[in-house]
């Protein structure tokens, strides 16, 4: 019986059903299915599958992100149940987002958030325009592994030096890695202003993050 | 005719890709779209705008939904027909519907080191030396700004690369790297002080200014205050949708083509409602992610129908185009490259796109490659001699040297030759030398295009900007970065 519904909830993934997701996560709630099951042998099992048809060049970005979006919609659903037996997912790392203050380009930064918390972090993103002093706050208050700056401009992405220099100032560094992108930014500027990671689009970010919390 | 400034006039070759019906669509569908979805305008000036020609604005979200009879009618005050003016004005570009033109490339982040081949940040001095070879290059009609001055202050970046290009050149400089009415505002002094006073600016605007829209459905507010404060100057201002297909734009092409018009034309309306008959043009760069990567892709073949189809709207609201073609997305100049930077520039001139953007950078925009450059300007010398199809007259059917030679003869001695030889076209860069000499110096393309880029550089020095205007100018630069202190 759970087995049927197990192979639902990864079909709902690959097809980026996020309706069908919710639906499928509210019903493992109500048979009483411990939602870590839930989790790691259905919806997972549909990531993965994502995952490796995209590394073989059979599925796209868009099929990855709607997968993205629909075991976002799962987990949200399942939360308040864990919750209530005492239990949480295992997250690879805490990653705070943002692009960087003066800068409201939001769609690189939306698609990072998106893949790396497809892929197992958990992902607080606070939008564009963000200046450096939300960043450190946020990343305080969740204790945060990980802060990612976007900067599409070569006039912000300076600001992209402040936020490390604040995170600095707080006392933060170096416990708290800076990954950096954007189009503009390099991997020399990303080596300059001290940020231990930086890719060119949002598939090398995951990465990239991995990377830095050694997983 | 433009002085020596090698445009394309009057091409001969059609291609209608959307037909009348076909822009109709989607001219309606992009007037429901402001309508009844809006776009943002996150500037209170714009708003205020809108919203004293009554259109419907959200003062929370800073999304304007306008009837489209209100878009419609402030489109009716655009002038169809201006002139972008060079200090020089022999080198004027009237955009009246019977040329293209083609300008630098910009605004890229890195540059190939002409001499040490080394990929590095992009400075100041590079954007005065890619100026002076563009001054140069009869190709090259205008200026955007190449490359980004990483090297200067980020609040008056935008007008030290300006006064780098005219430090080094006398044509018309079309800035698409100012977005902020301050800076805007700085820009259209320095103007003024070159082109002899506001008014004299007005009527010979040496400088146009290009903004980017924030897709899909949306504007930054310094960009669209900046093309505010240069509309009231009486500069040609345009706005760039890059929208691109499965991203910032729907994945289908009419829907793509649907989200950028909405943004450009809403942008142009509001200019029009603030200052009508202001000079401003479309501007586009459409494409298609990358779907493994996400990547804005610099070439494709819906980057080439956009090319072709966006003459069409352009037209249809009877005010210039500035298209992208060009900027590849190859990394370096090869293949890729050519055939990107072939069919995109094909596809904007055969519909008689008035403005193209641009020659020299590489890995979509990104960075600057001399090599590229002249190669860039090899593909536009091709198209242009395209462009200008196949006469068909008597002289030009030739009867009478057809007769005289006869079967078995050649032409090579013939008088109609000798007078006609010099209108086909004369290859700089291609390879057409006997297989033996290739095959003993391995050379090519990129080798001669380098050469050629080192020997302009190294003896071609354009007569000194005046040194009490360039002063004015640096006064003018000084203050804002006084008052940004």
């Amino acid at each position: 019986m759970s087995e049927e519904l197990f192979r639902a909830m990864a079909q709902s993934i690959v097809d980026g059903d996020i309706d069908a997701a919710r639906k499928l996560a509210q019903q493992a709630i109500e048979q009483g299915i411990d939602p870590l099951d839930a989790i790691n042998k259905g919806f997972v099992v549909g990531v993965n599958y994502v995952g490796d048809q995209f590394a073989k060049g059979e599925m796209f970005l868009p099929d990855l992100v709607l997968a993205g979006e629909a075991m976002k919609a799962a987990v949200a659903t399942l939360e308040p149940e864990m919750a209530r037996r005492g239990t949480e997912r295992k997250t690879l790392g805490k990653v705070v987002l943002g692009t960087v203050q003066g800068d409201i380009h939001e769609i690189g930064k939306t698609l990072v958030g998106t893949m790396l918390a497809a892929s197992g972090f958990q992902v607080y993103d606070l939008g564009v325009d963000v200046p450096a002093e939300r960043f450190v706050a946020k990343a305080r208050e969740v204790d945060a592994d990980i802060v990612g700056l976007s900067a599409l401009l070569t006039t912000t992405m300076l600001r992209q030096r402040e936020v490390i220099q604040a995170l600095e100032a707080a006392g933060l560094r170096p416990k708290v890695k800076v990954m950096v992108g954007g189009a503009p930014v390099t991997a020399s500027w990303a080596e300059e202003i001290g940020a231990e990671g930086f890719s060119e689009d949002a598939i090398g970010a995951v990465a990239v993050a991995r990377r830095l919390v050694g997983a | 005719m433009p002085g020596r400034i090698c445009s394309i006039s009057d091409p001969r070759l059609r291609l209608e890709v959307l037909s009348p019906e076909d822009v109709q669509r989607i001219h309606t569908a992009t007037l429901d779209v402001i309508e009844t979805v809006g776009v943002r305008f996150p500037s209170l000036r714009a708003l205020e705008i809108w919203e004293a020609h009554g259109a419907r604005v959200d003062r929370q979200t800073m999304i304007v939904r306008a009837p489209g009879a209100l878009i419609e009618e402030a489109l009716r005050h655009a002038p169809p027909v201006y002139t972008l003016a060079a200090r020089d004005p022999t080198l004027d570009l009237p955009l009246d519907g019977h040329h293209v033109y083609v300008g630098t490339d910009g605004c890229g982040v890195e540059v190939i080191d002409l001499e040490t081949g080394v990929r590095r940040r992009s400075c100041l001095q590079d954007v005065a030396d890619i100026a002076r070879i563009a001054d140069y290059l009869d190709e090259v009609a205008f200026h955007w700004v190449p490359v980004s001055a990483q090297d200067c202050p980020p609040e008056s970046r935008g007008l030290h690369e300006l006064r780098a290009i005219w430090r080094h050149s006398t044509k018309h400089v079309q800035t698409e790297s100012i977005y902020s009415a301050r800076e805007a505002q700085a820009a259209v002094e320095m103007a003024a002080v070159l082109a002899g006073g506001r008014e004299a600016l007005r009527a010979r605007p040496i400088l146009s200014i290009m903004e980017c829209t924030t897709s899909p459905l949306g504007h930054d507010g310094g960009s669209l205050e900046a093309a505010l404060v240069g509309a009231e100057a009486g500069l040609p201002v345009g706005f760039m949708t890059m929208a691109s297909c499965a991203s910032t734009g729907p994945a289908t092409l009419a829907g793509n083509l649907v989200v950028g018009n909405a943004e450009v034309i809403s942008a142009l309306a509001l200019i029009q409602l603030a200052f009508p008959g202001a000079p401003v043009f479309y501007a586009a760069a459409q494409t298609a992610m990358d779907l493994r990567t996400g990547a804005y892709t610099g070439g494709g073949p819906e980057d080439f129908l956009f090319g072709a189809a966006t003459n069409a709207l352009a037209d249809f609201y009877h005010v210039p185009l500035s298209m992208g073609s060009f900027a590849t997305g190859a990394k370096e100049p090869n293949w890729q490259a050519g055939i990107e930077n072939s069919l995109s520039t094909f596809m904007a001139s055969v519909v008689g796109s008035d403005m193209l953007l641009g020659v020299g950078l590489l890995h979509g925009s990104r960075i600057w490659s001399y090599e590229q450059l002249l190669m860039d300007c090899e593909i536009w010398s091709i198209i242009r001699h395209m462009m200008s199809g196949i006469v068909v007259n008597e002289e030009t059917l030739a009867l009478g040297a057809i007769r005289e030679v006869g079967p078995g003869g050649n032409f090579l001695k013939h008088r109609h030759t000798k007078e006609h030889m010099r209108a086909l076209w004369v290859p700089r860069l291609m390879d057409r030398r006997p297989y033996e000499v290739w095959e003993e110096r391995r050379d090519g393309a990129r080798e001669w295009a380098r050469a050629r880029a080192q020997e302009i550089l190294a003896s071609y020095h354009p007569e000194p900007l005046d040194p009490r205007l360039d002063a004015e100018l640096g006064r003018i630069i000084a203050a804002v970065e006084e008052g940004a202190r």
